[in-house]
């Protein structure tokens, strides 16, 4: 029953798609639009959640499927935080799609449903892959806003820079945030390794290439916290280093995970 | 009440008179006070129009002060506009859509003090009220006003799209051109830090040891060859830990070597394309104005319908007053007769017969106000009185 939600989650977070690129093309109206969209199907899918917590006997998210839909919801919790903010809708453009698209995969897979019971214990369950899927929905939006800066940083050099006055966030704005938001995220992936590994530790297990490609996640975002506060990395090359590292996030969250937990 | 306009403007008349009739706002306030005289006035001045706005007053005292300020008869470049013709031209001019640069934002804030100076009673209240209203909701509703309308504020803008906000950032002047004044007064206002080298022939080194700390290079000297090279910058960069710059090159022939654009975080863009910014940001504007002309006119109706329905408001409370009156008188002369009757069948009989007055009377209420809205609103406003003998109560 609680699996009628995602249908209106689908249809808000599509809708806000389809508002933003309207708002691209023509701001206005459609932005308006495409916020509220965002908004209701956050709050349509964390009521499923809400539904598949309560009727599930564990925590509901342990399967690849399942933590598709909880990773959708992580991005879009993430995203709301800031990513209303008019200037920020260009962002929308790249991230609801993303959102509609994953939230449906969840679906076909059974992400969406009641699940089976795990024999991991929840506690566990929550600190590992809540943690990891936390902190991969940060790295997710960091890696959008360093996207919205190439291409604006693209723009500007090619002289284009019109249609970006004062619809665009800056150049310094979008850099900042993406750097706040991989030094919350990298914490949270420390966080969730470490559980990992401590439970590994007491249960005895081996390294799979999930956990090895979690690891190099790991290693490319903590060189790029240094390089950006301690050497000064700014601009282009700081961005392709969150693009590098998203798409790592992308071979461990689509590519890998479909045993990790079997 | 008939609303009326005479003014000058930049349509119209060339700067060498509009200067002469340009006033400020307290000078505007004090012309407005002195020729509202039993009605309302406001006066609008600015660099690009001086407009008297009257309500119940005499236009022709109007028309004489604005020669008297101008030192000469004004005859054809002034405009007079009334009622409805009058109300759409200042919203208009509110949203900017009257200005040389469509949707700029600065005329907002000037109607704002011509109206808080000036004389306004019940129409011309509204009227600005509403105006102002209407100019808010172009802004706001359409992308009119947001992009830059001249080279000086598409730098700011380009330097803001880099930086975000420039409280706190160092703009480096070179030179002392115009336009690099204008672009670097532009800057300031959004909180930057100036810092101007204001000579014929800019040293060299010194530039060099500027760049160290500049966020923003304005350039518009008269130096021959270029003022800083790839090469100066590029040693600059060194110590600037990443730190994008962004330079303004207004000068011709240029004093920034364009291979500077080639670097790693750093902007150069010369006046060709600062100027190409804003022909596609006005074209961007003139679009917008379609949207914004439709917003204007809305607002125009409605202000058009309320003021209509003033030439029909008194007859209408005057025949409310009158029924009222014979139901009052009516019951008064019954009251013997309705002695017997408790306090509740007493209020029974009250509230029954100002249902049938209401009832009785709605309908060619509502016909008074529509009609109001059109041409006959004040025909219909004289049928009444006649008919029902209510001249006495003009």
């Amino acid at each position: 029953m609680a699996e009628v939600l995602v249908w209106p989650a689908l249809f808000a977070y599509g809708e806000a798609a389809l508002a933003y690129a309207g708002n691209a093309a023509r701001p206005g109206v459609a932005g308006r639009l495409a916020t509220w969209g965002v908004r209701l199907g956050w709050l349509v899918q964390t009521a499923l959640l809400v539904a598949q917590a309560a009727r599930a006997d564990g925590f509901p998210w342990d399967a690849w499927a399942g933590s598709l839909n909880l990773f959708v919801w992580l991005v879009v919790a993430v995203y709301l935080i800031w990513g209303c903010r008019t200037r920020f809708r260009l962002l929308g453009l790249a991230v609801m799609p993303l959102a509609a698209i994953l939230l449906f995969t969840a679906w076909a897979g059974g992400g969406t449903g009641v699940g089976t019971r795990s024999h991991y214990s929840n506690v566990f369950l929550i600190l590992h892959v809540g943690f990891v899927l936390a902190a991969f929905a940060g790295f997710t939006l960091a890696a959008g806003l360093a996207g919205l800066y190439l291409w604006q940083e693209r723009r500007l050099k090619r002289r284009q820079a019109g249609g970006l006055l004062g619809r665009a966030p800056s150049l310094a704005s979008l850099e900042s945030l993406a750097g706040r938001t991989v030094a919350f995220a990298l914490p949270a992936l420390t966080a969730g390794i470490v559980a990992g590994f401590v439970r590994l530790g007491s249960h005895g297990g081996g390294v799979d290439a999930l956990m090895a490609v979690t690891l190099l996640t790991w290693v490319v975002y903590g060189a790029f916290l240094v390089l950006r506060y301690e050497l000064g990395w700014r601009g282009r090359r700081a961005a392709w280093l969150l693009v590098a590292g998203f798409a790592l996030v992308i071979v461990a969250r689509l590519g890998l995970p479909l045993t990790h937990f079997a | 009440m008939t609303l009326s306009l005479v003014g000058i403007s930049h349509h119209v008349a060339p700067v060498e008179l509009r200067e002469r009739v340009a006033l400020d706002v307290s000078a505007s306030g004090a012309l407005a006070q002195k020729l509202a005289g039993e009605g309302e006035a406001v006066c609008l001045s600015t660099c690009n129009r001086t407009e008297i706005y009257l309500a119940g007053a005499d236009e022709s005292l109007a028309v004489e002060a604005l020669g008297e300020i101008a030192g000469e008869e004004l005859g054809s470049v002034l405009y007079r506009l009334s009622d409805e013709a009058a109300a759409l031209h200042l919203f208009r001019v509110a949203a900017g859509l009257d200005s040389m640069v469509p949707g700029e934002g600065e005329i907002l804030g000037q109607v704002r003090a011509a109206y808080e100076a000036g004389s306004p009673g019940q129409v011309l209240d509204r009227l600005f009220r509403q105006a102002l209203h209407s100019g808010r909701k172009v802004r706001n509703e359409t992308a009119i006003g947001e992009s830059p309308a001249s080279v000086s504020s598409a730098a700011a803008a380009l330097a803001e799209q880099v930086f975000g906000d420039l409280t706190g950032r160092r703009v480096l002047v070179l030179g002392g051109g115009k336009i690099g004044t204008l672009s670097a007064r532009s800057l300031t206002s959004r909180g930057a830090v100036v810092e101007t080298i204001e000579s014929r022939t800019v040293p060299a080194e010194r530039v060099r040891a500027e760049l160290a700390d500049a966020d923003v290079v304005v350039s518009s000297t008269s130096t021959a060859g270029f003022v800083l090279r790839k090469a100066d910058v590029e040693q600059a960069l060194i110590g600037r830990r990443g730190r994008p710059l962004f330079l303004i090159d207004i000068a011709v022939p240029r004093d920034l070597d364009p291979a500077i654009h080639e670097l790693d975080g750093c902007y150069l863009y010369d006046i060709d394309d600062l100027e190409a910014i804003v022909a596609e940001t006005l074209a961007g504007r003139r679009r917008e104005a379609t949207r914004a002309e439709a917003i204007v006119a809305e607002e125009a109706d409605r202000f058009h319908s309320w003021h209509a329905s003033l030439d029909v408001v008194p007859a209408i409370a005057s025949l409310r007053a009158r029924a009222e009156a014979i139901r009052a008188s009516e019951l008064e002369r019954v009251r013997g007769r309705l002695g017997g009757l408790s306090e509740n069948d007493r209020r029974t009989v009250e509230s029954i017969t100002a249902q049938i007055v209401n009832k009785l009377l709605h309908l060619p209420t509502v016909r008074m106000k529509e009609a109001a809205a059109g041409a006959d609103g004040a025909v219909y406003a004289d049928a009444v009185r006649h008919l029902f003998g209510l001249e006495d109560e003009r």
